[in-house]
Order: structure tokens, then sequence, then C-alpha cells
């Protein structure tokens, strides 16, 4: 009976509700933004070591 | 913008995995449940090591063969990115294994016995360590061609280091990871379903194209800074 249980894959527990009410987007947009931040930082340094390089 | 289109595709898959990672369907699985995501992140920092270290031993010989110093610059950067990826990698799996390894039937140091004998962990620990000599081994030489020359021959030793200790014993034994003892984690079709490896893959090609950036530049870094003392 227990294994059972775990053989229908739809009674996993799993976040569904995050899902329903939208609320995965926040972690979403929270995620992208410290990518955005990090990749944003390593456009400035590109850019910058770029302009030594130029000076040579 | 001329060479960078890489640098871009890497940006977009990054953030093509961040979306689709969070809310694609995956298979529910009664012991991970959602944290079977971790696949796009913790997964994805041990290829990017991979490839990273396979990158630094082909410098590695170019320089041997060469003796151009650049090689020896970016053969010892890509190596340190790539130990920054296997840290990652050790850190986000500490933590992923503290939510679904853990035995809540014995006590926590029960738990943790069986998990440090997990082959896997210790294979990335010695792979790991033997990198970690490498800078170490580095740092110690003052004269620049010497420890060029020597660095280059350690890193192929390194590498060579990682074929017993993360691609064949680990894969022999058996072990908490999928594809313990009956083949190859992660990429075997079996156990990750089609639409997680949608995701993978990309999300492979974009963690490794970061880390290869963040390479690049502090290559950029140290040239322009030998060059100045050079002066």
């Amino acid at each position: 009976m227990f294994f059972m249980f775990f053989a229908n894959a739809q009674d996993v527990k799993m976040s569904d509700m995050m899902k329903e009410n939208g609320k995965i987007y926040v972690v979403i947009a929270v995620m992208l933004t410290i990518l955005a931040g990090l990749v944003l930082y390593l456009i400035r340094l590109d850019r910058k070591i770029s302009k030594l390089e130029k000076n040579k | 913008m001329r060479k960078s289109w890489w640098k871009i595709l890497g940006v977009l898959l990054l953030v093509y995995t961040f979306i689709a990672g969070l809310l694609i369907e995956v298979p529910r699985n009664p012991q991970l449940q959602e944290t079977i995501r971790n696949l796009f992140f913790h997964v994805c920092m041990w290829f990017g090591m991979m490839i990273l270290f396979i990158v630094s031993f082909v410098r590695a010989i170019m320089y041997l063969r060469t003796n151009k110093h650049i090689h020896d610059i970016a053969s010892r950067q890509y190596a340190g990115v790539g130990i920054l990826f296997g840290v990652l990698g050790y850190l986000t799996g500490a933590i992923w294994m503290s939510y679904t390894w853990i035995d809540s039937n014995k006590s926590i140091f029960n738990s943790f016995d069986t998990i440090a004998r997990e082959p896997k962990l210790i294979g990335a620990a010695i792979a790991l360590l033997v990198y970690a000599a490498y800078l170490v081994l580095r740092d110690s030489i003052q004269d620049i061609d010497k420890r060029a020359r020597i660095s280059a021959v350690y890193n192929i030793f390194a590498f060579a280091m990682l074929f017993p200790s993360i691609w064949i014993i680990p894969r022999l034994l058996d072990s908490l990871h999928p594809g313990g003892s009956e083949g190859n984690p992660a990429l075997d079709p079996g156990s990750a379903s089609a639409n997680m490896r949608l995701v993978f893959y990309p999300a492979i090609a974009g963690w490794t194209l970061i880390g290869v950036w963040i390479a690049t530049l502090k290559i950029r870094m140290k040239n322009l800074y030998e060059q100045k003392l050079s002066q």
C-alpha cells in the first residue's frame, strides 16, 4: 500500500502551489537580477581591460 | 563587440537556464522532489570544471611545444577558474545532500558516515587537491621560465589524475549519485527526462562559456601586468 502511494507519480509532493499562484516568478526575478549584476560587472571589467590593452 | 558573440551566447543560455530551469515540468521523484532542478546548477559546475581543466591541459602542452609565455599564463588561469567551479560544485553538493541524502531514521553522525564514503566525493576531493598543489608548486618557483616549464609538466600529470579520480574509480563503485556503478552519471539518457535534458545541455554550455569568459579576462589582465613588469 505504501509503495503504491509512491508509485503514483502525481502524488509526490512538489511545490505546485508556487506555480499556481505565480510566486515562482518572484524567485526567477531575484535570480535574474543577481545574474544581471554579475554580467554587468564582467562587461565593465572586459571594457576596462580592452582600454588598457589599447593604451599599450 | 567583434569577437564577443560567444559571451552574449553564454549569458543568453544562462538566462534561459534560470527561467526554464525553474518552470519546466520535472519528474516527480519522491526523494528529490523539486531539488531535482539542482541538476542545472550543481552538475553544470562539474562539467564546467572538467572542460576548463581540459583547456588548461591543452594550453600546458602548447606552452611546452612553442615556449610562448602567453600559453603558460592561460594554462594557469584556466586551472584557477576550474578550481573555482569545482569548489562551487562541492559547496552546492553539500547543501543538496543535506536535504536529500540525510537519513532521518539515523542520527546525523551516522548518516554522514555513509555520505563520507561516497566515492564521487572522495574522487573529486583528490582531483581538487591535486590541482591545488599545482598552484602551490607554481607559486613557489621564482624563475619565470623554470616555473612555466615545471608547472606545465605538472599540469599534464594533474590532468592524468582526473581519469582515475573522477572518471573511472567512482563509476566502478556503488554510489549515492545516479549512474553509480552501472554507467555514466548525468549524461546517461535514462537518468534525466527528455524535458530536463532540454535545459541541462544549454546550461552546461552557458556555465562553461561564463567560466571561459572569466578566465580570458584574467589572462588578459595577467598579460598586461607581466608586460608592464618587463618594461
